[in-house]
């Protein structure tokens, strides 16, 4: 044994700095995009924004913590719901976005206590069934008029230039907060419990692993994500009808974005989102047959490319894009 | 009952699925610093056995204690923090990860204590089971023969005082198995228990202190290696030879 040895641990590298060069240029290109683009232009950056956000949480839901649910509309929707709700109670409308995110983690807390010892099945189907009555619940409301609907008035007291771009400002800041959570969180060591679950839930079990602790800190996460996404859409949209939130198109788009991009991995995931931003800008006007190509999209994928383009790309780069694991070397000093 | 020296004990624990009982009121103790060697031919519930003493499986009737600490209602990470450790019979790597980050993962999580210094912690698992060359490789590119020396080295990680071991020797040329039967040795030499489950007689012969046979859900014989091995009733059901 030679006692001066030493271990090097490196986390990140050339492509790392790459990436982190490329996240930059994006986010300033976004925060631009109200000076290049105007209100119009603001409007989709955010929708990018809300596409990059359920995608990077359904991805850690179901591609790392293996929780499918296809109802995660229940805090997506219950968030724009509980902003409408905050606003017409006198609070700033940008204040509420921010509680609605706080209560939409919290709702994420009281609902893993009984939804995860479900089984696979029965935890996906059993969050739509949620989604469902949350939705039920919301339409019952005086206020928002069944699946009439109602608008986020108190947003007018911006002015649209003003307000459309503090809704962006405010999504950026939010999807990058996010981000950097989740990049921290599987950094850490619970992180390293978060990919071991991905790999295999048995092997993190026996060698010590509390799956269910490390399942509920991912699921609590997701549920503050997605519903940070909710209350920026509405935002955006600024009238909130019941369908248009809790639909299960929705559900439909966050699998079509991390399946095509690739499960389990967040470079993955933001890819996904990108995809289907730009398939929706240039091909949405086509109505039905967008849907039908979206379709052919996703079993193009599942067919050819079953880990998606960043399961195609990702093992051809030199090292990790978003430096989550660890190279060691020993070297003889 | 319960002896004040034994690190492991299955107290009559019966295991059925359904109709089927694959284990009868199995009760044995284990001592610390013993090498258990557990044979019995295909279907005599041994995996089962484990999975029950580590909490993969809960025992239908019976109970399991660990350091003298009743642990039946104890899930599988409460008892490897604990002092159990196992492999897997079927290796279970985490693919997507490197070997090191398998390891490490083990140390971080599968411990009392974290130790002051995990990555040196889990560099040392690595080295000791002869992994260290291929620490930076991700867990799919191993080959079987090392995706089980990772399943050791992950069990060693977690500082166990018991060690299960599900047959870690098949497949193995003969100069890999005297490897693993010095490598047992020397976990052993730390003071671990060692229960080992296994197929190749020979590595039994050469590292265990006792013998326990099973076949049909019981055990047949229990005792000094050479003993059990000639006992009648493990001729008949494990050779298949005339008692």
């Amino acid at each position: 044994m030679n006692t001066t040895a030493k271990l090097t641990v490196t986390r990140g590298g050339a492509t790392a700095n790459m990436t982190m060069i490329a996240i930059i240029i994006a986010v300033v290109a976004l925060a631009a995009t109200p000076w290049v683009f105007g209100v119009g232009g603001s409007g989709r950056a955010v929708a990018l924004l809300v596409y990059v956000l359920l995608a990077v949480m359904w991805n850690a839901l179901a591609g790392f913590a293996g929780l499918v649910s296809i109802g995660q509309t229940l805090f997506f929707g219950t968030a724009a719901y509980a902003t409408i709700r905050l606003a017409d109670a006198g609070v700033d409308p940008y204040l509420a976005i921010l509680i609605a995110i706080a209560f939409g983690a919290a709702l994420g807390w009281i609902t893993s206590l009984f939804m995860l010892s479900l089984k696979d099945g029965e935890f996906a189907i059993g969050m739509w069934v949620l989604s469902s009555l949350a939705h039920l619940c919301v339409n019952l409301d005086p206020l928002i008029q069944g699946e009439t609907g109602t608008s986020l008035i108190s947003l007018n007291a911006y002015d649209i230039q003003t307000r459309s771009m503090i809704t962006l400002w405010m999504a950026l800041g939010i999807t990058i907060a996010v981000f950097v959570i989740l990049v921290v969180l599987l950094r850490s060591r619970t992180g390293a419990a978060i990919t071991a679950i991905r790999d295999d839930e048995i092997g993190a079990r026996s060698i010590g692993v509390n799956v269910m602790k490390t399942k509920r800190i991912v699921f609590v996460l997701a549920a503050a994500g997605t519903a940070a996404a909710g209350a920026l859409w509405l935002a955006s949209a600024s009238n909130f009808q019941p369908r248009a939130f809790f639909g299960v198109q929705w559900t439909a788009y966050m699998l079509f974005m991390v399946l095509v991009g690739g499960l389990g991995r967040i470079e993955g995931a933001i890819i996904g989102a990108v995809l289907f931003f730009v398939i929706e800008t240039f091909f949405a006007a086509y109505g039905a047959w967008y849907l039908v190509g979206l379709g052919a999209v996703a079993v193009f994928f599942a067919l050819f490319l079953p880990k998606g383009v960043w399961g195609w790309i990702g093992p051809r780069l030199p090292g990790e894009a978003i430096p989550t694991g660890y190279i060691v070397e020993k070297s003889n000093t | 009952m319960t002896s004040s020296s034994t690190v492991l004990r299955s107290g009559g624990i019966s295991m059925s699925f359904g109709e089927y009982k694959v284990l009868r009121e199995i009760s044995l103790d284990f001592y610390p610093g013993e090498i258990v060697g557990v044979l019995g031919p295909n279907g005599a519930g041994k995996t089962t056995y484990m999975n029950l003493l580590t909490g993969a499986l809960r025992p239908t009737d019976g109970s399991v204690h660990l350091m003298n600490e009743d642990v039946t209602a104890f899930d599988t990470a409460e008892r490897c923090h604990r002092g159990l450790g196992r492999t897997h019979q079927v290796p279970r790597p985490f693919l997507g990860m490197t070997v090191f980050e398998n390891v490490l993962v083990a140390v971080e999580h599968g411990r009392n204590e974290m130790p002051d210094d995990p990555v040196a912690a889990a560099w040392e698992a690595l080295e000791e089971t002869g992994l260290s060359h291929v620490a930076n490789r991700r867990g799919e590119t191993l080959g079987l023969l090392d995706r089980k020396r990772l399943e050791l080295s992950r069990a060693l990680a977690t500082d166990p005082k018991v060690l299960l071991l599900d047959e870690i020797g098949g497949g193995l040329t003969d100069t890999e198995g005297d490897d693993l039967v010095a490598l047992v040795r020397k976990i052993h030499g730390r003071g671990v228990t060692i229960i080992w489950i296994e197929h190749i007689m020979r590595l039994l012969m050469e590292t265990c202190s006792r013998l326990v046979c099973m076949a049909g859900g019981e055990v047949i014989a229990d005792g000094e290696p050479q003993a059990v091995i000639d006992s009648p009733e493990v001729q008949a059901a494990y050779f298949g030879a005339a008692a």
